[in-house]
């Protein structure tokens, strides 16, 4: 399309009404742009404001809707505060909000009141993986007696496909327990858990779930998931954590609908 | 005009009832609510969904929206195609609305005046634009090229807006017109934005109808609105969707039906959501008018046959 039609009736001048209302959208210091204005000549300073109200506190409330084990920790007033400084520094790129706030667990992590709360940055990874597995595509999860009809020596060459919303996440703490305090209703009791937490989201059907993954299980999983065969995610888990518990964990995983399928012996 | 017969993409594969949804009032599906709808008494109106939301790979949001479509007509209506927009639209979004389109077989399929989208970054708000000859042409080239995409017409819905541009050298009802004419869309009447607009910038609601291409109108939306002052502290609405419908609109909807004869109608509720009951209280509300305007039509049909 020729950028000459976007010309305004004083030929001289290209007239971009997006590019003239856009940049005091994000910040409030600027005026409003001279383009527009009331009618007969009324300011638009409050008009303008109508817009960028609109955009900062929906930016929020998407922010609010994606986290809210995250709100529920911090509180209403202190979440939207650090959602406001993020919106207005990390505006969405997609027209789909659910893809929102990829970049928020980082912000966290940088934000200086959040400080004394180390472990928020990753509760809010944990909501954003649960998020991601909600709106996942959906597939039937591999039987847990699947792994019943393959030979024990081809056990080692088995590859799985994982299931589209399947997830797993490693943390430094008990991110889990945080999470699962957090996303009911319910009070919250004091949490007794200090010790690092590894996550895994699954969502065989329609109900997502965060389960806890054993020690070594977070590396076993990730191992299957970048297309690694069972034998070598195994010893990959083991040389990480020498109590990895190899049927306890592939039992945990099918029981998840962590996969959707195996192949074994050259992808038969 | 394209030509474009509605809904020609629903073919014998239609995986849904083709329900009907004239002369029936509607509200916004939210999820929240899917309990208590498929519990109740069927409603015997249409739901409307923001097409957005429905744009994941799979999930809850799909099998909510699949067992809606089911037992009722669905309006698809999309909030951020940025069809009013200076920039060319998102392929990758219109490729997602005509995904959505054919899966769902919509009853209605609506977009807005407006834009959101600007160069990478997305503002979540419906964004206005100048009056000009010039973006009468590019609005008009985005609205065949999403006609296009997914094989019917849409209705394009009227803003709600708080500024004026210096820009502008035509009126919002002359520019609707235009595209009208140019696309052969049909149009989504939002009788609450009308308000909203015509009491921010000065103007009478009623010569804004006057002047409304009402002919070329398939759907009705009305909603909630809050007050603001501007710089003057003149009366400033908000298009705010969170409560009941205000009284002056009503009046206004009663004036539109009386006109236009009973057309699908929405009301649109999108923040503080109430509980079903009361959502569904309001969409009988509307229903009212509409059956009762039905009724004087028909009535007026065989009074004319007779004579």
């Amino acid at each position: 399309m020729p950028q000459d039609e976007l010309q305004s009736g004083d030929p001289g001048r290209r007239f971009d009404y997006a590019a003239a209302l856009t940049p005091g959208l994000l910040d409030p210091d600027r005026a409003p742009p001279d383009a527009v204005s009331g009618p007969n000549g009324k300011a638009a300073v409050k008009r303008y404001a109508v817009y960028r109200n609109n955009v900062t506190v929906s930016l929020i409330d998407a922010l609010a809707a994606s986290f809210p084990a995250t709100l529920r920790i911090t509180g209403p007033d202190f979440f939207r505060a650090m959602a406001r400084f993020h919106a207005r520094e990390t505006p969405p790129t997609s027209p789909l909000l659910f893809e929102y706030g990829r970049d928020f667990p980082d912000f966290i992590e940088r934000y200086e009141y959040a400080r004394p709360m180390p472990w928020l940055a990753d509760v809010a990874r944990l909501e954003r993986a649960w998020l991601d597995a909600y709106h996942a595509a959906d597939a039937e999860p591999l039987a847990s007696v699947a792994l019943a009809s393959v030979p024990p020596e081809r056990l080692a060459d088995t590859v799985f496909v994982p299931h589209p919303a399947t997830h797993a996440m490693r943390s430094r703490y008990p991110v889990v327990t945080i999470f699962a305090a957090n996303r009911r209703d319910r009070p919250v009791a004091r949490i007794e858990a200090d010790g690092p937490e590894d996550a895994l989201v699954t969502r065989p059907d329609l109900e997502v779930f965060v389960r806890h993954l054993p020690p070594g299980g977070a590396v076993f999983l990730d191992r299957l998931m970048a297309g690694e065969p069972l034998g070598a995610a195994a010893a990959a888990a083991f040389a990480e954590r020498a109590e990895f518990d190899l049927a306890a964990n592939i039992a945990g995983l099918l029981q998840a609908g962590a996969f959707t399928a195996a192949h074994h012996g050259g992808w038969a | 005009m394209n030509g474009l017969a509605p809904a020609s993409r629903i073919s014998k594969t239609s995986r849904f009832p083709a329900h009907p949804i004239a002369g029936l009032a509607g509200t916004s599906f939210k999820h929240e609510h899917l309990r208590a709808i498929l519990g109740d008494d069927p409603m015997g109106g249409f739901f409307e969904v923001h097409a957005e939301n429905y744009m994941g790979a799979g999930g809850p949001p799909h099998d909510a929206l699949a067992r809606i479509r089911r037992d009722y007509p669905v309006s698809l209506h999309g909030v951020c195609m940025s069809i009013g927009g200076p920039r060319p639209l998102d392929k990758a979004h219109l490729g997602r609305f005509r995904a959505l389109v054919d899966r769902y077989e919509p009853a209605l399929v609506s977009e807005h005046l407006a834009w959101s989208t600007h160069d990478t970054t997305y503002y979540n708000d419906l964004l206005p634009l100048p009056y000009t000859p010039a973006t009468v042409s590019r609005v008009a080239d985005h609205i065949d090229e999403m006609q296009e995409t997914i094989g019917r017409p849409i209705l394009l819905e009227n803003p709600s807006t708080y500024v004026l541009f210096a820009e502008s050298t035509m009126s919002e009802t002359d520019f609707i017109g235009a595209l009208v004419q140019r696309t052969g869309c049909g149009l989504l009447l939002d009788v609450n934005n009308v308000f909203v607009s015509a009491t921010n910038h000065g103007y009478s609601a009623l010569s804004y109808l006057a002047d409304f291409p009402l002919a070329h109108v398939g759907e009705i939306h009305l909603a909630g609105h809050t007050e603001q002052a501007d710089d003057e502290g003149d009366l400033l609405l908000i298009d705010s969707h969170d409560g009941p419908v205000a009284d002056a609109v009503w009046n206004l909807f009663d004036i539109v039906i009386g006109r236009c004869g009973p057309l699908p109608t929405l009301i649109e509720w999108d923040s503080n959501i109430p509980d079903w009951p009361v959502l569904k209280a309001e969409a009988a509300a509307a229903q009212a008018i509409l059956d009762h305007q039905a009724d004087s039509h028909h009535v007026f049909g065989k009074a004319h046959a007779a004579g």
